[in-house]
This record gives structure tokens, C-alpha cells and sequence, in this order.
């Protein structure tokens, strides 16, 4: 079972969900917000790069090269600039669709490849994968793709989405059996989450509502659960307690055994 | 003209709440850059004046009538958008290899609209901001869109200064968010995953040249660790502009649909002292 933690909004609590859940039910971990990961932070592994993830970049052979700019005028991205003698690639903006080599008549482009992130797996009572994307790169969603081939068809699978409803998003979710979406009860939390849920009904994934921080803020999330018929799994009161344990970076249901009784139940209901 | 971006790399950390809150203190030109998740309209309470379409990538689709099953383009698809020979249209980012590999052509790229960007009137002043349909591609094109139609208004209402809300993280959205800016003002909070955050959203910056400033919200949240972030910063060179308390005022304010200063006097001054540091920074600057 793959079961995606995501929001919409940052910083309602998706990392704090998806480790305490994963720690609760012993399920594997994957940080998908690989712009920002932080899950490890909480889990403690002792990280070992598993793999690199590589896009495809075209390279140019110039004495085949007659500069007829074919494919400059195919790329979607912008991202080759045809000279009267020479050929300039922008590799931030290419997207590795592969399209200039496949229109090139003269058989000038060959693939060759870039780094744009490192995927690590380490183990600390579960086993956690995190993708990380290089520094000034940005396509994340490649990254992620590339985390995703780790999935185990078998067991469960916890995967930490980024913040957004954008390309990166889609890409963690895609494929889930089920979505929890974190929210908290504010304007704020409120908006980004009813996107994430257009997302996931439109995804046709199953979801429901952990409410984390309840009792700031005002009830609006919690109505339009009731109106739409989604179920509020959880409610995480907002705690002193647990906001600095989480600032010390230590997973609140490890250290409140009730909590984790509560996320195990999560899972029974959901599973 | 200039431009400042509020970023932060972790999301939640309060960069729409200090951005809502400058736009009580300055006579600029506000954008909401964060097109996945957009929330400064919330405060701002815009009323539109102007509306326009925007059409990001393209996406690719099958005429099942014409379609011979062959699966070439499923094999030449690298966002493995093409599955059981349809088009995933949430993974399409219509690069056009399909219809180039497809024997009978059976495959056409068609227009669709990505989202859509405001340019609003507010009590405040001018705003501009887009939001994308959920689950679609290319929102760093939105965002330079955004990022122009604020320029724009500027020129013409004879502004001087854009400040920019940034989406989280560090990708695509971020980076058309702060490029070619004046200065990012990073909102950090004392937690171990922000810490990281920030250090990776203060490299993207520094890769692109941006210089950075950074405030420190929820300092109170853990004393140990923001003074792990204002060491960082000292050895780093960057300045801190700011601490800001933890206070439930802040999302009660929210939750009224009022930025800080409207709401609270004494924590307003705290936002207020920052700005006029902002403002500072940019003189100093300028005269570099």
C-alpha cells in the first residue's frame, strides 16, 4: 500500500505526519520534497547515496552540424540557441525531452547526460529513501520519478509530498492508494487545502483530512470536511510541547506513546 | 525600479504574513508569486480589474481514431505521460516529441490555459497575482508573467518597488520568483528541518546573485536553535533584520482577514521596524 502525505500549503505538518506514521506502522519512508527535505532530520538514518538522477542534455557534434536551426525551432523550452557557427545549449531550461535529436536530419545530437540530484537510503528502525535536487537546479519532478522507482510493490510505503499543487506534487501522488492531506484550521491552510483535494479527487485517489494545529484558527476546515463527506482522520492539538519537539527535530509519537497508538489507528482506518 | 522577494525554502514559516503586513507600511506594487498555493489575496482582499489567461504548455492528444496502436510514442515519451496509448495529461508537458514519432499522426498538441493572473486594486495599493490550475506544469512561466505584469503597473503608476511573495522550496517557481531581485528577505524559524531550509534557499540566492537578508519568526519557539541561526548568519555575513515572537495574534489576524499592523500595535512595530531595515538596505545599496 502506497500512501501519500501531502497539503498543499508548507508547514502544516506533512513531514511530522508522514514519520510519525511511518515510525507508528514500520512502513518504509520517502521524502519526496526533495527541494527541501527534512524527513531524515526526525528519522536519523545514517544516509548512503543509492543512485544519481541524470537528465538527458543533447550534445552537439559540430562537424556533422550544418546549423539549420531545426531544432532550436522544434525545442518547446527555448533552450538551444542555433550561431552562424556554433550551437549553445541552456541546460537549465531543457527539459531532456530527447525531441531536437529525433528532428536533427544530419544525425548531429547524441544524449548525453547532467546531474540533477542524488537519491540516499538509510535505515533507523524503518528504512527511509530521500531524493535530494541539486542546489540551482529546477526540475524537481525528475527526482522525484527517480525516487519513485524504489517504491516497494510490497509492504507499505510512506511518501512525504513537497508543498504545492504544482508538476512535483502530481508526480509523488500519482500511482498512491490513498492521500492524507495536512491541513491546519486557518484561511491560509484552509485554501491550499481544497486545491490538494481538487487534486487528488481529479488524480482519483482516495483522501482524508489530518487537522494538525487544531484549536488556532477558526472551523472552516472541519465544515467543509462535513459538507463534502471527507473524513477527518486525526486532529493534532496545537501543543507547545509538540512544536519544540519538533523544532529539536525529534518525532513527537515516539515520545508520547498515546500518539502512536492514535497513528497506528490512522492506518487501521485507512488501510 | 527595484524589487524585493520574501522567501523562506520551508514552507509555513510566515512569509505571506510578513508580506501582507508590508503592504500596510509601503506604497509599491505587491505580487503573489507562490501560483501553486496562493494566499496573500486572502489578506489583501483584492478587487480585480483586470484578468488574463495564461497558457503555459501546450498538451498532447491521441485520436483514437487514427491511432494504430503501434506504442512508439509511449516509448519516446520521457515524462511517461503516454500510458495504454492515452495521454496522462497531468504528467504532458507537451514537448512535441509524440506527433514527431507517431507514423500516422495521430497526435496533435492543443492550447490549454494553466492558470490565470489577476492584476486587483486593494486598500493598499496595486497587486498582481496568478494562480495555477491545480496540477499543471511550467509555474515558473506564470510566475515571470506575474512577475512582468507588476513591473508594468509600476511603470506606468510610476512606482518604484515591487516586492514579491516567493513560493516553498527552491525549484523551477522559487528561482523565476527571486532572480535578477534587489534583495530576498529569507523568513527562517527555529526548527532543526527550517535551519536546513534556509541554508539551501541562501545558497540558490547566492547562486543567483541575489544578496539576502534573513528574519527570524517564532524566535521564542526554541531560543537554542535561532541562536544557531543568527551564528550561521554571523558567520556568513548576512545580516539579521529580525525577531519576531511567537504569538497567537498572528493567526487571529488571519483568520480576520487583517495583516499584523492592522490587528496588533505592539507586535505591528516589530514588522514595521523591518520593513524600515528593508528600506534601509535598499538605500545602501543603491548607493554601492
Amino acid at each position: 500500500m502506497i500512501i501519500t502525505v501531502a497539503s498543499g500549503k508548507g508547514g502544516t505538518g506533512k513531514t511530522t505526519v508522514a514519520v510519525n506514521l511511518a515510525l507508528a506502522i514500520e512502513a518504509t519512508l520517502y521524502d519526496c520534497d526533495v527541494e527541501e527535505p527534512n524527513a531524515n532530520i526526525f528519522i536519523k538514518a545514517d544516509l548512503q547515496k543509492v543512485d544519481d538522477v541524470k537528465l538527458m542534455n543533447p550534445v552537439f557534434d559540430l562537424q556533422k552540424c550544418t546549423f539549420c536551426k531545426k531544432c532550436a525551432e522544434f525545442c518547446k523550452y527555448n533552450a538551444i540557441a542555433v550561431l552562424s557557427s556554433d550551437v549553445i545549449l541552456f541546460p537549465e531550461l531543457c527539459s531532456g525531452c530527447g525531441g531536437c535529436k529525433i528532428v536533427c536530419p544530419y544525425d548531429a545530437i547524441s544524449e548525453g547526460s547532467r546531474s540533477i540530484g542524488e537519491i540516499y537510503h538509510g535505515k533507523n528502525g524503518i528504512e527511509i529513501y530521500q531524493g535530494v535536487m541539486n542546489v540551482g537546479e529546477a526540475r524537481a519532478t525528475p527526482v522525484v520519478a527517480k525516487l519513485k522507482e524504489y517504491v516497494k510493490k510490497d509492504g507499505i510505503s510512506v511518501l512525504d509530498a513537497p508543498p504545492g499543487n504544482g508538476c512535483p506534487v502530481i508526480e509523488t501522488m500519482h500511482g498512491s492508494d490513498f492521500v492524507i492531506l495536512v491541513t491546519e484550521p486557518t484561511p491560509f491552510g484552509f485554501h491550499d487545502f481544497k486545491i490538494a483535494y481538487e487534486l487528488a479527487k481529479k488524480l482519483d485517489i482516495p483522501a482524508g483530512v489530518v487537522i494538525n494545529r487544531y484549536g488556532v484558527g477558526d472551523d472552516s476546515v472541519e465544515k467543509y470536511c462535513r459538507d463534502e463527506g471527507v473524513d477527518v482522520l486525526m486532529k493534532i492539538p496545537y501543543s507547545r510541547e509538540i512544536a519544540e519537539l519538533y523544532s529539536k527535530g525529534i518525532p513527537f509519537a515516539s515520545h508520547i506513546p498515546e500518539w502512536r497508538k492514535k497513528f497506528q489507528e490512522l492506518y487501521e482506518v485507512i488501510g | 525600479m527595484k524589487q524585493v522577494v520574501v522567501a523562506s525554502g520551508k514552507g509555513g514559516t510566515g512569509k505571506t504574513s510578513m508580506v501582507s503586513s508590508f503592504a500596510a507600511l509601503t506604497n509599491a506594487v505587491f505580487a503573489d508569486c507562490d501560483v501553486d498555493a496562493p494566499n496573500l489575496h486572502l489578506i489583501l482582499k483584492p478587487e480585480i480589474t483586470e484578468k488574463m489567461p495564461y497558457e503555459g504548455m501546450e498538451v498532447a492528444r491521441i485520436d483514437e481514431g487514427k491511432c494504430i496502436k503501434c506504442g512508439e510514442c509511449e516509448r519516446a515519451c520521457r515524462f511517461n505521460a503516454i500510458e495504454n496509448f492515452k495521454v496522462i495529461e497531468e504528467k504532458c508537458e507537451g514537448c512535441g516529441v509524440c506527433p514527431l514519432v507517431c507514423p500516422v499522426d495521430a497526435i496533435t498538441l492543443h492550447k490549454r490555459v494553466n492558470g490565470i493572473v489577476y492584476v486587483a486594486d486593494t486598500r493598499f495599493g496595486d497587486f498582481v497575482y496568478g494562480i495555477l490550475s491545480p496540477g499543471e506544469e511550467a509555474s515558473g512561466k506564470l510566475v515571470t508573467m506575474v512577475r512582468k505584469k507588476a513591473q508594468e503597473i509600476a511603470e506606468k503608476k510610476g512606482k518604484d518597488l515591487i516586492v514579491i511573495d516567493a513560493p516553498a522550496g527552491i525549484g523551477c517557481p522559487v528561482i523565476s520568483s527571486i532572480g535578477g531581485t534587489d534583495l530576498a528577505v529569507i523568513v527562517a524559524e527555529p526548527t532543526m528541518a527550517a535551519i536546513h531550509d534556509m541554508e539551501r534557499i541562501l545558497k540558490v540566492a547566492e547562486h543567483f546573485n541575489v544578496p539576502t537578508v534573513v528574519c527570524i519568526n517564532k524566535y521564542d519557539i526554541n531560543e537554542e536553535q535561532s541562536r544557531k541561526i543568527e551564528e550561521y548568519c554571523r558567520e556568513k555575513g548576512i545580516e539579521i533584520l529580525g525577531k519576531i515572537p511567537f504569538n497567537k495574534k498572528f493567526t487571529e489576524a488571519m483568520v480576520e482577514g487583517k495583516n499584523i499592523i492592522e490587528y496588533d500595535e505592539e507586535l505591528g512595530k516589530i514588522i514595521r521596524e523591518i520593513w524600515n531595515r528593508v528600506e534601509k538596505k535598499l538605500e545602501e545599496k543603491e548607493k554601492t
